[in-house]
């Protein structure tokens, strides 16, 4: 039955079935086991970021694929959700109408892209994409009528899902449409998760695998590269849209910062490297320390600068501001030493 | 002696289609040019517009060569190229602080003798760093595309966070030295002498760049490289000595270009590189990867076309380079002059 | 003959994941032409390729003049005096055919002596030498190819299927500069599946299969022994 639920895909690692276990109970219990909305904010934004860095690993792990695009495509389904919520009113249908419409606008974009420059290398589609990424960065943020500009859109969703609902207590945390929302981030969540390691453990996910290793003999054996690269490509942004669907409906606001910027693609490739690219478990390890990482070390350099000060130069490179310089030192050395990420290092040593 | 061949020894007219078609690329310039000319209306407003745009495109190229000779030659695609542009914005920059007592005075020769010595330490800065980049970064990942984007991107923050670290979180912002302030007048048109001077220099640079390629042994072997790398080295040339120089070269291009770019915005920031670094993409891949003319034109459409549209209808400014690369992409998949590889 | 020029013992390459030479013996003698002859596929340019280092041996020597070149970079056997025409002729096709000469120079500038013995074993290059390579027919490419190994002294020559898709004119263009090379006293190795350019050319031969040599011995042996000739290399090699 577990099995089957991981499509046969399973962990094959004790400590890495452990560490999965716990993350998945301590995502579940979240609102209990660590009350504080501190610490729900970072389990919802773990959630999240499990899909959305899962995602991407089908592009980047499994058909090797670089794509710079994928903040764009998170960034089609938030603001189709705050678009709908905004011009529709408040209500479920604008959710899963704003869902939808991101989702397969992200799928027609990737589609778009897909046919441009995978028909000609590979290594163009992270060129086009990075551009096109950032003119639509640059788009969103200039029609301001329509998208809020650099302010962002805040709009409203169904009262059920915001704190102002409230049900009752349960073992001493209060009950509230946060909570129901909480959970509604976390189940999507799960299911999109499975569904990805049902794709990648298909044949369609060994095809891309085959064309990752080898495409010019995947293309001899009759493969169509280019349709699997591209299918590949417009599921991942399907799901990465939702993601950012989920990402709005948990934040009740959308902004360019919060959804487009190169930065969070950069976190999405960090969690990836560093997870283990190609084994999907890595999303779920490389998002969780990440996002915890980014929420707690942050304070502690914060510390170590103010513990230095006075010392050349060393309060400067600890100032928390610095964070990105240590994920990029951290980035380079993974990929050099640590190609498989903490996942492919765990299995390897059962 | 062998005895002289019996056959009549035919040489392969190309037909009139292909010479068309190998020409059309330069001819899109002009056309572009032109196009802005009728859409725009006013001589005067058409005619700075495209200085300006050919001054950009000129800045665009400078930073875009080194990166397409880079690719030709070993395979290699640099994400993290911007940051030499960057470093070299605030290398020159810092050096042209330094020297406020030769930029502030109306002097051309203590101007343009500051402004050399910025070119200059920039240059000699990314080059070095170039060089360091080249050992550290990308030789560990040669012949793996994935590996190779990935840690020059890792590259690429590293380098823009040290600038951070070195010069502080804020942009810093700097005037022309005197002599290149203002403006000329001409035909009725404010044409600012900084861009003049840009595209003279571009120009001069672009020019100077062929006559190396097309006239020197270090210029035929980097154009025979591009096309089939094996070959050269089978004829005994050190093929990787060759790519480490036109790594160092470009990567000084690059830190040039920041250079440039800076005194044009009259505002530097660590993000300019990585932001530069998009137009330089767009243009390497519309160019053909590996082309220096290709790139070259391709500078000059981008520059030319974004200063246009900006005039005519400012929000879609961006927009009209992806539609630019699209256009060209649906004409030519591998672009404008794309470079034909022996393999 | 005295000590061979090029000696390979024991060579294994791999390419991606295959075992193509498996175990390659070959001597090939000083200032003569040793034809390197078997079937499609079994490994006859990878083993010209391993010799000059396109491809890296995993196990074996090669030893040439001498001097073991088995780690050496493409460049250093370049310029140890090992010429090389590639299969696909490696034309720097945007250049022109001067140019393509002037590279072929590698450590000098074209000497005129030798561009004169260039021109008249190949005339159509001195036609077409402010032309643009790509624009050559097939068989003034063919020509280009060995005339850019010709520019300066080399000791050995690989020379990959000189003939593959000639008119016969041209082939015997070709056979005479490679004879008059032979004469100046280069050795030729070469790969040849036109069996009457290899009978008219070759004083030595090896063949090939599986990725082995599998017999080596005069020319003439084989030409003659045409029963041999089935046994080593079927009915792909039959007489012209």
């Amino acid at each position: 039955m577990l099995t089957k639920l991981l499509s046969g895909d399973r962990p094959r690692s004790l400590i890495l079935s452990f560490v999965l276990l716990a993350i998945l109970a301590g995502l579940a219990l979240a609102p209990f086991l660590f009350p504080g909305v501190r610490s729900l904010e970072t389990a919802a934004r773990i959630c999240i970021f499990i899909v959305l860095v899962a995602s991407y690993d089908l592009l980047l792990g499994y058909s090797g694929i670089v794509s710079f695009a994928h903040t764009m495509f998170f960034g089609l389904g938030a603001y189709g959700v705050a678009l709908a919520s905004t011009h529709m009113g408040r209500g479920y249908d604008a959710l899963a109408v704003g869902t939808i419409a991101g989702a397969v606008a992200a799928a027609v974009l990737a589609l778009l892209i897909g046919l441009f420059s995978l028909r000609v290398r590979a290594i163009f589609f992270a060129m086009i994409t990075l551009a096109v990424a950032s003119a639509v960065a640059v788009l969103v943020s200039q029609l301001s009528g329509l998208t809020g500009g650099e302010d962002g859109l805040n709009y409203s969703i169904p009262r059920e899902l915001t704190p102002a609902f409230r049900l009752g207590t349960l073992f001493g945390v209060s009950i509230t449409g946060k909570l129901l929302n909480y959970y509604l981030v976390f189940f999507a969540s799960l299911m999109l998760f499975l569904l990805l390691l049902r794709v990648v453990n298909s044949p369609f996910g060994r095809v891309l695998q085959a064309i990752r290793e080898n495409d010019f003999r995947a293309e001899a054996i009759g493969y169509r590269v280019v349709l699997y690269r591209t299918l590949a490509t417009c599921l991942s942004a399907a799901v990465a849209a939702i993601a950012g669907s989920l990402f709005a409906i948990w934040l009740r606001y959308v902004g360019p910062d919060t959804t487009l910027s190169f930065e969070i693609m950069l976190d999405i490739l960090l969690m990836v490297v560093i997870g283990g690219m190609g084994t999907m478990y890595g999303a779920v390890i490389g998002a969780t320390i990440f996002v915890l990482a980014q929420n707690y070390l942050q304070n502690l350099m914060g510390v170590a600068s103010g513990a230095t000060e006075g010392l050349p130069l060393i309060p400067q490179l600890l100032d928390p501001d610095r964070w990105l310089l240590w994920l990029g030192v951290l980035f380079i050395l993974s990929v050099y030493f640590f190609p498989t990420g903490i996942v492919g290092r765990l299995r390897s040593e059962d | 002696m062998a005895a002289a061949p019996d056959h009549a020894p035919k040489y392969a007219q190309l037909p009139l289609s292909d010479k068309i078609g190998r020409a059309m690329p330069l001819l899109l310039v002009p056309v572009l040019v032109l196009l802005g000319f009728l859409s725009i209306g006013s001589t005067s407003s058409w005619l700075t517009l495209t200085v300006s745009g050919l001054a950009m495109g000129m800045m665009i190229f400078i930073m875009a060569s080194g990166l397409t000779l880079v690719f030709g030659l070993m395979d290699v695609i640099n994400f993290g190229h911007g940051a030499f542009i960057s470093v070299g914005a605030y290398v020159g920059i810092s050096a042209l602080l330094a020297l406020e007592g030769w930029t502030g005075v109306p002097s051309l020769m203590l101007n343009v003798a500051a402004v050399l010595a910025a070119v200059i330490a920039a240059m000699c800065v990314t080059g070095a760093l170039g060089w360091g980049f080249e050992r550290v970064i990308v030789r560990p990942v040669y012949g793996a595309h994935l590996k190779q984007i990935l840690v020059t991107v890792g590259g690429l923050i590293v380098i823009e966070q040290m600038i951070h670290v070195l010069w502080g979180p804020d942009e810093i912002y700097i005037t022309r030295p005197e002599m290149l302030k203002g403006a000329v007048t001409f035909a009725g048109a404010a044409i600012e002498k900084y861009r003049l001077l840009a595209v003279v220099f571009g120009l001069a640079l672009f020019i100077a760049m062929r006559l190396v390629l097309k006239r020197t042994k270090i210029g035929l072997i980097v154009r025979a490289g591009v096309q089939n790398g094996e070959m050269v080295q089978a004829l005994g040339y050190r093929l990787r000595l060759v790519f480490i120089g036109v790594f160092v070269t470009g990567s000084a291009l690059a830190g040039l270009g920041g250079v440039m770019w800076g005194l044009y915005q009259e505002v530097i920031t660590a993000g300019m590189g990585e932001e530069m670094m998009i137009l330089v993409f767009i243009v390497v891949i519309i160019g053909g990867l590996g082309s220096v003319e290709g790139a070259f034109i391709g500078a000059l459409m981008v520059g030319l076309l974004q200063n246009y549209v900006a005039f005519l209808e400012p929000k879609l400014a961006l927009i009209s380079n992806i539609a630019l690369m699209t256009a060209i992409l649906m004409w030519r998949p591998q672009g404008m002059m794309p470079v034909v590889k022996a393999k | 003959m005295s000590d061979p020029i090029l000696e390979l013992s024991g060579i294994h390459t791999d390419i991606a994941q295959y075992h193509i030479l498996q175990g390659v013996d070959l001597a090939v003698p000083r200032g003569g032409v040793t034809m390197l002859l078997g079937r499609n596929g079994v490994g006859k340019t990878t083993t010209l390729r391993t010799i000059i280092g396109h491809w890296q041996s995993k196990a074996g020597r090669i030893r040439f003049n001498g001097t073991e070149i088995t780690t050496l970079p493409t460049p250093a056997r370049a310029r140890a005096g090992i010429g090389f025409v590639p299969e696909d002729m490696g034309i720097f096709s945007d250049l022109t055919v001067e140019e393509n000469m002037i590279l072929a120079a590698a450590s000098g500038p074209l000497d005129p002596a030798r561009l004169e013995w260039i021109f008249a074993a190949f005339p159509p290059l001195r036609t077409f030498w402010k032309s643009e390579a790509g624009n050559l027919s097939g068989g003034q490419k063919q020509m280009l190819s060995i005339a850019r190994a010709m520019a300066e002294e080399r000791q050995l020559y690989l020379i990959d299927e000189p003939t593959k898709g000639l008119a016969p004119a041209i082939i015997s263009t070709m056979a005479g500069a490679l004879r008059d090379l032979k004469k100046k006293g280069a050795s030729i190795l070469l790969v040849e599946q036109n069996f009457s350019v290899a009978k008219a050319l070759g004083d030595t031969a090896a063949v090939m299969d599986d990725g082995r040599i599998v017999w080596a011995g005069e020319m003439a042996e084989l030409a003659g022994d045409s029963g041999l000739q089935e046994r080593l290399m079927g009915l792909s090699m039959e007489a012209h």
